[in-house]
């Protein structure tokens, strides 16, 4: 069996999978990361995006194997050894930017590399277009977009606190 | 998904002599369209050739009056590459048009276009802006690479390498998107270039096509106007739950009006 060697919110790891195994079957059967969902396997709702290399990939549709040497990170691997929430966690709970919770973790992770690829700055209509890979059935995505744009004035840097939500 | 053996060459030459030995191996590259379909059982490969490790395949660069493209560029780099967005603007707003932000992140243009789904951008930019196919043996002329749904000349022990493509004077795309799927209804790309005016049309037949009589209206006056007296005959266009050929037929007419404007 192929060997894969990948390091996973800063943790090395070394394992034997099958060929066809997905990365996200290695983050949740192997190394147990649970927070990474699946939803509809098929690479269309993203509840199962992580980073690879900076990137925000859909797991469901990427093969361990295609992973060798990278550097992942999961939503486990966001808030801080403290427990601080990163601002777009923090800004997801401050929002009411979830409902069920169920595409969050993808959500989340989307958004993170949407903020980090526009330093320019984000309108709303960019928000909405730049989360095309991800559903959410509960939200209507309001919440969600007010929250992508307040945590991204602070990840840019203009705000030092995130914008509490009013209303 | 079945299992399947595993191999990533490091060299074009590597790949290709895998290939060759087993007829049975696939070459995969950003996956976004096989992985779904070996998930679903539809392909079932002894091996796959992993491209994603062979630099060979990377790059944009500029050679003379053309942009050549390597195969393993992803939508994203090919959207936001500045050499693509400088000489082919339209060709870097497609791209940045593909499926959505992670698919963008690991489907690659030659993946896209070695597989030529009908309803994929790329083909119609390739045949509109006169692309030359380079692979591990020969150069194959856009208007002889796309042989039909999901075919092309590729033969099976032979990569695609880079893609070439003129730089055009003017060039725009639009689509329609199914707004379920998201993927093209149909879509036109009209370049005016160092060969003519081509326009390639994606999405509304079983391969993408060159619409000659636009050609011909545009050639003479670059125009929406042109294109007034244009027609576009349902035969051999595609009728599915989401619209029939009559529909497409006139959706071919619009999208190539808004792929002038967005021509300039």
């Amino acid at each position: 069996m192929p060997q894969v060697t990948v390091t996973v919110n800063g943790q090395t790891h070394t394992v034997e999978v099958e060929g066809r195994t997905l990365l996200v079957e290695l983050l949740r059967e192997t190394l147990r990361l649970t927070g990474t969902h699946v939803g509809c396997d098929t690479s269309q709702c993203g509840a199962c995006v992580v980073h690879m290399n900076g990137e925000s990939v859909k797991s469901c549709t990427l093969l361990a194997v295609q992973a060798q040497g990278a550097e992942v990170v999961t939503i486990e691997g966001l808030a801080a050894a403290d427990g601080t929430l990163h601002p777009m966690q923090e800004a997801f709970r401050e929002y009411h930017a979830l409902q069920c919770g169920f595409c969050t973790p993808g959500m989340v992770m989307s958004a993170i590399d949407l903020v980090q690829k526009n330093p320019q700055g984000l309108s709303e209509h960019d928000i909405r277009e730049g989360l095309d890979g991800n559903i959410c059935r509960c939200t209507g995505y309001h919440n969600i977009v007010k929250a992508v744009a307040a945590a991204a004035d602070v990840m840019h840097g203009k705000r030092t606190e995130l914008a509490p939500a009013i209303g | 998904m079945y299992d399947f053996e595993y191999h990533k060459p490091t060299t074009i030459a590597d790949a290709v002599k895998i290939l060759a030995a087993d007829p049975d191996a696939k070459p995969i590259s950003g996956g976004m369209t096989l992985l779904p379909a070996l998930k679903h059982r539809l392909n079932k490969p002894s091996a796959l050739v992993d491209l994603g490790g062979i630099a060979e395949l990377r790059g944009v660069k500029r050679e003379g009056n053309a942009i050549v493209i390597g195969a393993m560029a992803k939508h994203y780099e090919v959207a936001t590459d500045p050499l693509v967005k400088e000489a082919i603007p339209a060709l870097a707003r497609m791209a940045s048009t593909v499926g959505d932000t992670q698919v963008r992140n690991r489907g690659t243009l030659g993946g896209s276009l070695a597989n030529n789904d009908p309803a994929a951008d790329y083909p119609a930019a390739a045949l509109a802006l006169g692309a030359t196919f380079i692979t591990s043996r020969r150069s194959i002329p856009a208007d002889d690479f796309f042989v039909g749904m999901f075919t092309t000349a590729l033969e099976p022990d032979e990569l695609l390498v880079a893609v070439s493509f003129p730089i055009p004077e003017k060039a725009g795309y639009a689509k329609l998107r199914n707004p379920a799927s998201r993927y093209s209804m149909a879509g036109v790309f009209v370049a005016k270039g160092p060969a003519g005016v081509k326009v390639g049309v994606n999405g509304a037949a079983s391969c993408a096509f060159r619409q000659t009589e636009m050609e011909a209206a545009l050639s003479a006056n670059w125009s929406a106007d042109a294109l007034s007296g244009v027609t576009q005959s349902p035969d051999d266009l595609n009728s599915d739950i989401h619209g029939g050929a009559e529909y497409r037929a006139h959706l071919v007419i619009v999208m190539a009006k808004r792929a002038l404007a967005d021509a300039g």
